[in-house]
């Protein structure tokens, strides 16, 4: 029986269960993103605001030669980038406490501890940093007067992402080897050595996976840069004002280009590393 | 205050719609630039209901967030549902976020009435989306304010397009505590050295840059603007500039109303650009602020019930715009909202039923001088609309392009 071939009822039963998925992947999923860029090459009527379905490049001109655009994309990958920045320092040593230091009851209570906030609304949470940085919050009482702009925005946003930079981190660690360490302490290795040169590059690729989830989330936010980023523009937020306030569609599908291509650009460039199959 | 005491989970939706409402703007001007079409601006040629029939049973109701509730916020929070028992006519609520979204809506007819911001009125006659309305056949229309009816932004060549629902003014707000001397001009606001650097508090639309225009109307009479929604690209250019001379200020652009109130409820923002309900909102959890309508006016918002071309319930459309336009109905739904109500009766109402015999002074309700000095939201095209022929005004599109620069 077990060296049956696969029948033509096999073929049948995978493909009513692929079906619906591909389907799914296929027309919802990527159609909405082919139809999204498509409008990119369309324009829009001044005073009704109907899409109109004549290919012009006139949305990607204007990208490329208003400043303003290029100074919002560069703002925006340099928050992101930040965001990563800070997240991978603040999660190495937890995510290493938790694989490596803490006793087994205590590092589920720390798993439990990472993943709680979120369990909790992103929108709770950014209103709750709201309240943190401001004039008359817990900070400023305690001498720390942070305020809305860049600075409240990067901590905001740092802590929202920061449990998809610990998780694969302390997975990765969690694959390390004791005996690698223990190895090189034996060898005469202090510890910061053995972290730079054992630790560090054997978890670098779960390191890179938690940054594409930091990376991507911070790129593509904007609901955050409206709660705490004072007067800051991302280009989440001029894509939503494109879209809701000035009704033009297609400009905004072109400006969606820019976040789409820094990904890609990402994500090939760490292809290398390992980190996809770490994810 | 009670009236928002009432619904916290309406204060988001609220937010949204506020939010919206000063999204898109069409409609023109303000009502001493008042009456008739706008540069030559002509209407479809659509019928109006001579008289009324049998009611068809039911009807669609589209609406900005709390004007039209039928309990399902609040059990305590309903003039649906007696205007129901009344007619005969079955309700049906949509709540809409933004005036390009009702725009959209009501293309599709299948929503009988709207209830249209200034900033999206002209834009549903012109389209054809929306039909003249026989006022003779509204028995409520008598008590609406004068200065309401037949106005740029709700008729055209003397014909009304709808009800009017309520209105309300953009305020020069600030933390009395902190402000001094206290703020007399919306000019305080531009001041690129203002000692509230990074505590001013600007509002987040496009249509903000005809507050920009409004103080040079009065600091830079050289540029003889005339109407904040009437920019040629020479006046439209010192508006951006000064904006973006304002941007070196400003502490945050707010589009969520009851952010801002936080704001200055925390001490974040000490001066900006608010509505009478956010003062409210603040002055009822006991925190020091004033907002005033300066000499040279403000900006704001007036919202007109219309009933849709396609529709198939017009008997029971007019009798929804003939109820919210009514003593009971408008007076329900401004008070709701915190805007000053079309119909003087309502005023009545809220002193009686609601026991706030000062909401309306509060409103200006029945000032028509306070009134005037309002330039209601208008979707600036490029036919000025202050009736310049011999030059371009700058499109409502160019001002969306031009404010995500000012933001920088």
């Amino acid at each position: 029986m077990s060296l049956r071939q696969p029948g033509p009822r096999a073929g049948v039963a995978t493909g009513l269960l692929l079906g619906p998925p591909l389907l799914w992947l296929g027309v919802a999923y990527l159609g909405a993103l082919a139809a999204l860029l498509v409008t990119a090459f369309f324009s829009v009527g001044e005073f009704t605001s109907e899409v109109i379905k004549v290919f012009t490049l006139d949305n990607f001109s204007s990208l490329l030669s208003e400043p303003i655009y290029r100074t919002v994309a560069f703002r925006t990958i340099g928050i992101a980038v930040l965001v990563t920045v800070v997240d991978a320092v603040l999660a190495l040593p937890i995510a290493f406490f938790m694989a490596k230091v803490a006793s087994p009851r205590v590092q589920r209570a720390l798993v439990i501890a990472v993943l709680m906030p979120l369990w909790a609304s992103y929108l709770v949470k950014a209103y709750a940093w709201r309240a943190m940085l401001s004039a008359s919050g817990p900070l400023s009482s305690m001498g720390l007067h942070i305020g809305y702009g860049l600075p409240g925005l990067i901590i905001t946003l740092g802590y929202l992402w920061l449990p998809y930079m610990i998780l694969p981190v302390y997975a990765g660690l969690q694959r390390l080897p004791g005996s690698l360490l223990e190895a090189s302490a034996d060898l005469g290795a202090s510890a910061g050595t053995t972290f730079r040169r054992v630790v560090i590059p054997s978890i670098f690729p779960s390191l890179v996976a938690g940054s594409i989830f930091t990376f991507s989330l911070t790129m593509g936010d904007y609901i955050a840069v409206k709660i705490v980023g004072g007067p800051t523009q991302m280009i989440g937020n001029v894509i939503y004002e494109s879209v809701g306030t000035a009704n033009n569609l297609p400009f905004a599908a072109a400006y969606a280009f820019v976040p789409i291509l820094v990904m890609l650009v990402y994500l090939w460039a760490v292809r290398r590393t390992g980190a996809l199959e770490n994810l | 205050m009670q009236r928002t005491a009432a619904l916290p989970a309406v204060r988001t939706a609220l937010a949204v719609a506020v939010a919206g409402a000063v999204i898109a703007l069409s409609a023109c001007g303000s009502s001493d630039s008042s009456g008739g079409s706008a540069g030559g601006f002509k209407a479809p040629d659509i019928p109006m209901a001579k008289k009324l029939g049998d009611k068809e049973g039911a009807v669609n109701i589209l609406a900005w967030p709390g004007y039209a509730e039928d309990g399902s916020n609040d059990p305590a929070t309903d003039w649906v549902t007696p205007f129901e028992k009344d007619t005969g006519c079955q309700a049906t609520v949509k709540y809409f976020g933004s005036s390009d979204e009702a725009l959209n809506l009501m293309k599709s007819g299948d929503y009988d009435v709207v209830s249209a911001s200034g900033d999206a009125t002209l834009r549903l006659i012109a389209g054809g989306y929306v039909q003249p309305v026989n006022t003779d056949l509204l028995t409520n229309y008598a008590d609406i304010q004068p200065f309401l009816k037949n106005t740029a932004y709700n008729s055209v060549g003397g014909q009304m397009y709808g009800m009017p629902q309520g209105w309300g003014a953009n305020l020069l707000t600030y933390n009395p505590d902190v402000v001094k001397p206290a703020p007399t001009s919306w000019a305080d606001m531009f001041d690129a050295s203002s000692p509230y650097q990074g505590k001013v508090s600007a509002y987040d639309s496009p249509i903000y840059i005809a507050d920009a225009a409004l103080v040079l109307m009065k600091t830079t009479p050289d540029l003889k603007i005339t109407n904040p929604y009437a920019l040629d690209k020479k006046q439209f250019d010192a508006a951006v500039a000064l904006l973006k001379k304002q941007r070196g200020i400003v502490g945050e652009y707010w589009s969520d109303y009851a952010a801002q109130q936080q704001a200055f409820e925390k001490g974040d923002d000490v001066l900006g650009t608010s509505w009478q309900v956010i003062v409210n909102l603040v002055e009822a959890d006991k925190k020091p602020i004033q907002g005033v309508v300066p000499d040279e006016g403000s900006t704001g918002w007036s919202d007109t019930w219309m009933i849709n071309s396609k529709t198939k319930h017009v008997n029971c459309a007019y009798a929804w715009l003939d109820y919210i336009g009514g003593p009971q109905g408008n007076a329900a739904a401004a008070y709701y909202f915190g805007e000053a109500p079309a119909n003087a009766k309502a005023c009545d109402t809220i002193a009686t039923v609601d026991k706030d015999p000062t909401f309306c002074d509060t409103f200006h309700a029945a000032d028509a001088a306070y009134a005037k000095k309002i330039w209601y939201w208008t979707t600036p095209i490029s036919q000025c609309l202050d009736g310049r022929t011999n030059v371009k005004c700058v499109p409502y599109s160019e001002w969306a392009k031009a404010w995500t620069e000012i933001k920088g």
